[in-house]
């Protein structure tokens, strides 16, 4: 009995720290700054366990029972502790009230099991015996938690797995207890009945687990996250480490405000400097106001009319402070209209008549986006331009997708545009490509709007060159019927990822 | 702006996310929908043979009786030759025959047809018609737009989805052997041609030679077995081809029915298919439009016969009852066969077999979806009792994803008459279950993410090609006038195609224009 009672030490010690270290590495991924995340959590957590130690001493009979209910609560508590935090932090506020109250009550439930098994066990040992073996095997199960956590059990089971485990672990203490403690315990069979239910729940949680994860936001951010929000269509998160602001739309990293100038300016002003009296400009995607922001730049533009799928976006980048000043409150200026639709259907009820057009999808990462990067799409904006028109296309990494960029210039080309293909470099992305679309060959223009940071009319001419890593590769014209760009675009970045 | 590669702990927390207790949280409206089919009030006035009789006459030099693709195909090409003295009596108030059509605030979806190969080289009609349609575009370029989108089809099997419908996943050697002596086989039939010139097989089928008219007179099977085809998943594959144009499993059709489907497609590989979110019941609008008023939905035509030098049409109003009486130079009866056998008085629909089908159309979340190939157009399930599930937003150039409708099909084999008859039994409920239950081993979650399911009984879906009967002497009586009166229809092919409808509609409008002129 005595080996059996230290036995479900060691495992009740490994439980605990197992829970720490998940909500520590939860609180540090979700929300960055590690340091502070791990030692917020340990220092809680450890004094949680002082508050659960004394308490202790507040149970007086039914040592036996009450040491069998704790573990049924760490068990279920610890248990769902991962998959509470996660569910917190993706659909509800308040995620560091949750994880400190978590921690907290987790710490002293677990705070109470030493002192209690210790007083299970007054009366079979020594208590210099006592004491150096129930410290012994608590400090051998800490050292356990700690080694297998990072190496076998995260990469293994994943966060959310193992606390499930572990939970299940900590009932299965409890229903040993309830075994070899049965002549000190007159309510077994409430208690049996209680085991049954944590394990029902746990186990149903581990089972549902890979549910969780499908359902789950599956993108955790580096840098502290002062934004987010699920609209409709997307995911948006903003993260923030000193003046470094970064956007996620689901998971993908759109821009950061380090280096978004460099994109935005070579997005834009080649195609719009070279036309020669631009009044109307249609920007296709960009609900972040960026493009907008340059288009608005050059004075000759009278009229902006920016499409984007999802009227969250939009709003938050009209709204929000600190977005609208990324964006010089370019969606609240009366030269942009902005629309909230879908591109390709908007573009075929639309009259048309653009100078210039702007076209910032996301990446063909699917077939639906595919579409939006077609011979058709680009066809129908051919005959939505007015006489002399240029658009200026977002295409990839041509160092990355060397296929996928150069698909997507084919297809221009296809469609009746006269291309010129071009590059920059954004640190955050990398050498990013960019397509303008002309009627006649393209020019660079020899005057660029006042206040740019990154284009000169003097180093212009050299975005256009490639060098040999990056220079055209054959590729198939994008096809609605055939989406070569997406299966292109797959197996390049699965490359890259890799 | 582009995204980025994602971000490395991602991987690292790999399963660990957290979020289906909320999906699930989300209340859901229940399931609702209806069950659906031809009218069979109007069919059965039909069956009832009494009706009263309209003491007045009226004068329509050409009357067409049905509005699916053939009647409509006759009227487009009537009007085409310049001649608009006609009328289109229907029985159902919208027509289109089986490419009948719906629309919800979700998409338009088809409840029959939903698609065309690419015509071949045979079809110069209906690439007439495509023509005009803008769907085939001056350079002889079919307008991408109406051409399925990649990606076009998949296969459920083994747990996942695997890109194309031949099921190619762990296939021993054996198959794959037979694999690449079918698609020999299937390769020299494409380019082969008749002593008579003809090709093997066209479409139109009466353009193939009668060369291999011997395979009519035996069951695929049988053929698949003579030639050592015993491939599990090969004959799966045939079969699974069979049931989806023709309603019949391998046993029931004939040799060369079954391998028409293969051989009479487009030159050379040419496997592409044009295809609407509505189905067929787009070519069956346009020529609708094209028909303008001449159309009458709700006619309930009673009898059609030959008098002296022209015909008289008997029909009722369906919605007031009211009768009316035509008499016409010339009649094209556009109806199926067994229709016809009730509307002219001689005509026999002896031989003539029609398979039943089932069609749902659920509207719904995407589900979950599993592992391998994405969603495509066509989603298959193998050894799945029906035929799968088609998207009706596949063609859909939004982005906006999070609603759509799935047709799902399902040839009701195993002898045509008992099933029908069982079919006339099942109500919604039946209907909903047989559906969900089969797609279900692919999307677990199917059932709580369909917010309607409505349902299509056809009880003569489509006419069967049994052994015998492509090149039996029935299918030729049909194809004969009698008197003033002309037929159109696909089951003068034998084959539910739209391309056959279409073909012997205008084969038809030929005939009574080359006697009026």
């Amino acid at each position: 009995m005595t080996h059996a009672l230290l036995a479900s030490l060691f495992v009740v010690a490994t439980c605990g720290l197992v829970y720490e270290l998940v909500a520590g590495a939860l609180a540090s991924y979700l929300l960055g700054d590690t340091v502070l995340q791990f030692s917020t959590v340990i220092g809680a957590y450890l004094f949680a366990m002082g508050v659960g130690s004394w308490l202790s001493k507040f149970v007086g009979r039914g040592l036996a029972s009450r040491f069998v209910q704790i573990e049924i609560l760490v068990g279920l508590v610890g248990g769902w502790s991962a998959a509470l935090l996660f569910l917190t932090f993706t659909y509800a506020a308040g995620f560091r009230l949750v994880l400190y109250l978590l921690v907290l009550l987790v710490g002293t439930l677990v705070g109470m099991e030493i002192p209690l098994l210790m007083r299970l066990l007054k009366g079979k040992l020594e208590f210099k015996d006592l004491v150096s073996q129930v410290l012994t095997v608590d400090y051998l199960g800490a050292l356990g938690a700690s080694i297998l956590f990072p190496l076998l059990l995260v990469p293994h089971l994943g966060l959310l797995n193992t606390a499930f485990v572990f939970g299940l672990l900590n009932v299965g203490v409890a229903a040993l207890a309830l075994r070899i403690l049965r002549d000190e315990i007159p309510d077994a069979a409430r208690l049996k009945a209680g085991c049954a239910a944590a394990a029902a729940l746990l186990a149903a949680g581990l089972a549902g687990s890979r549910v969780i994860a499908d359902h789950a936001e599956g993108s955790l951010y580096a840098d502290e996250v002062v934004f987010a929000k699920t609209t409709a269509y997307q995911r948006i998160v903003l993260t923030r480490w000193k003046d470094d602001w970064r956007l996620f739309l689901n998971g993908h990293l759109q821009f950061s405000t380090m280096d978004e100038y460099r994109y935005h300016e070579a997005l834009v002003h080649p195609a719009l400097s070279a036309h020669p009296r631009p009044r109307r400009v249609l920007i296709l995607g960009g609900g972040d106001g960026l493009a907008a922001r340059e288009v608005l730049r050059d004075p000759r533009v009278k009229e902006v009319t920016l499409v984007d799928l999802d009227p969250g976006m939009t709003g938050l980048f009209a709204s929000h402070p600190e977005l609208s000043r990324l964006n010089g409150g370019a969606l609240r200026d009366p030269r942009v209209s902005v629309v909230n639709a879908d591109a390709f259907k908007w573009l075929e009820s639309s009259l048309g008549g653009f100078d210039a057009a702007i076209v910032d999808f996301p990446d063909p990462s699917n077939f639906s986006v595919g579409k939006l990067f077609s011979a058709p799409f680009y066809r129908l904006l051919k005959r939505r331009m007015a006489k002399g028109g240029l658009i200026s296309v977002q295409a990839t990494s041509p160092l990355f997708a060397r296929r996928s960029f150069w698909c997507i210039e084919k297809t221009m080309a296809d469609a009746g545009w006269t291309t010129a293909p071009y590059h920059a470099y954004v640190p955050s992305f990398g050498e990013w490509g960019f397509v303008i679309g002309a009627e006649k060959p393209y020019r660079a223009p020899l005057r660029l709007p006042e206040g740019l940071r990154y284009l000169t009319t003097a180093t212009l001419p050299s975005l256009f060159e490639f060098p040999a890593d990056m220079s055209r590769v054959d590729a198939e014209v994008n096809r609605l019927d055939t989406q070569a760009l997406v299966r292109y675009y797959e197996a390049e970045w699965e490359k890259v990822v890799q | 702006m582009g995204e980025s590669r994602p971000i490395s702990r991602r991987e690292f927390l790999g399963a660990g996310l957290a979020a289906a207790a909320l999906a699930a949280c989300a209340r859901r409206p229940p399931l609702t929908g209806s069950l659906l089919g031809p009218s069979r009030e109007r069919g059965h006035l039909l069956r009832s043979g009494r009706f009263p009789v309209a003491a007045r006459e009226e004068k329509v030099p050409v009357v067409i009786v049905g509005g699916g693709a053939a009647g409509l195909s006759a009227a487009w090409e009537l009007r085409r030759a310049g001649f608009d003295d006609f009328e289109l009596l229907e029985l159902e108030d919208r027509a289109g025959g089986n490419a009948a059509w719906g629309r919800n605030e979700v998409s338009a979806y088809p409840w029959g047809a939903h698609y065309l190969p690419v015509p071949g080289p045979h079809a110069t009609e209906l690439k007439v018609l495509l023509r005009e349609l803008g769907v085939l575009t001056g350079a002889d370029r079919w307008d991408e737009r109406f051409l399925c989108h990649a990606p076009e089809e998949r296969l459920f099997i083994h747990g996942r989805w695997q890109d194309g419908l031949f099921p190619s996943d762990a296939m021993s050697a054996e198959d794959r052997r037979q694999k690449e002596r079918w698609d020999a086989r299937v390769r020299a039939l494409r380019a082969g041609r008749g002593k008579d010139g003809k090709p093997l097989f066209a479409i139109p089928m009466e353009r193939s030679s009668s060369e291999l008219a011997a395979l009519d007179g035996l069951s695929m099977k049988a053929w698949l077995d003579r030639e050592g085809f015993t491939s599990e998943r090969l004959l799966w594959y045939l079969d699974y081809a069979t049931r989806d144009d023709y309603g019949g499993t391998l046993d029931e059709v004939s040799a060369w029915a079954g391998l028409h489907y293969f051989a009479a497609r487009a030159e050379g590989d040419d496997d592409r298919v044009l295809t609407w979110p509505e189905g067929n019941g787009w070519l069956v609008e346009r020529l609708l439009e094209r028909a303008g008023d001449r159309v009458r939905g709700g006619s309930v035509v009673m009898r059609v016969a030959p008098d002296g030098a022209g015909a008289v049409v008997d029909a009722l109003d369906a919605a007031s009852g009211a009768p009316r009486r035509l008499r016409a130079r010339q009649v094209i009866v556009a109806t199926p066969r067994f229709v016809a056998a009730r509307l002219v008085p001689g005509v026999s629909a002896e031989g003539f077999e029609y398979a039943p089908w089932l069609t749902c159309n659920l509207t719904l979340e995407p589900p979950r979806d599993g592992r391998g190939a994405p969603p495509s157009w066509d989603n298959v399930l193998y050894k799945g009792e029906g035929l799968g599930y088609v998207d009706a937003r596949h063609q859909d150039l939004s982005l906006d994803r999070r609603r759509t409708v799935w047709t799902y099909y399902r040839p009701l084999t195993g002898g045509p008459d008992a099933r029908r008859r069982e079919a006339f039994g099942w109500d919604w409920e039946k209907c909903r279950d047989l559906c969900l239950d089969d797609l279900s081993r692919a999307h677990p979650d199917l059932r709580e993410r369909t917010t309607r399911l409505d349902a299509w009984l056809w009880g003569h879906g489509m006419v069967l090609p049994r052994p015998g009967f492509l090149f039996g002497a029935r299918r030729r009586a049909a194809l004969a006038p009698r008197g003033a009166v002309h037929f159109a229809h696909s089951d003068q092919s034998g084959l539910s195609l739209f391309e056959e409808a279409h073909y012997r509609g205008v084969m038809a409008a030929r005939a009574v224009l080359s006697v009026l002129s």
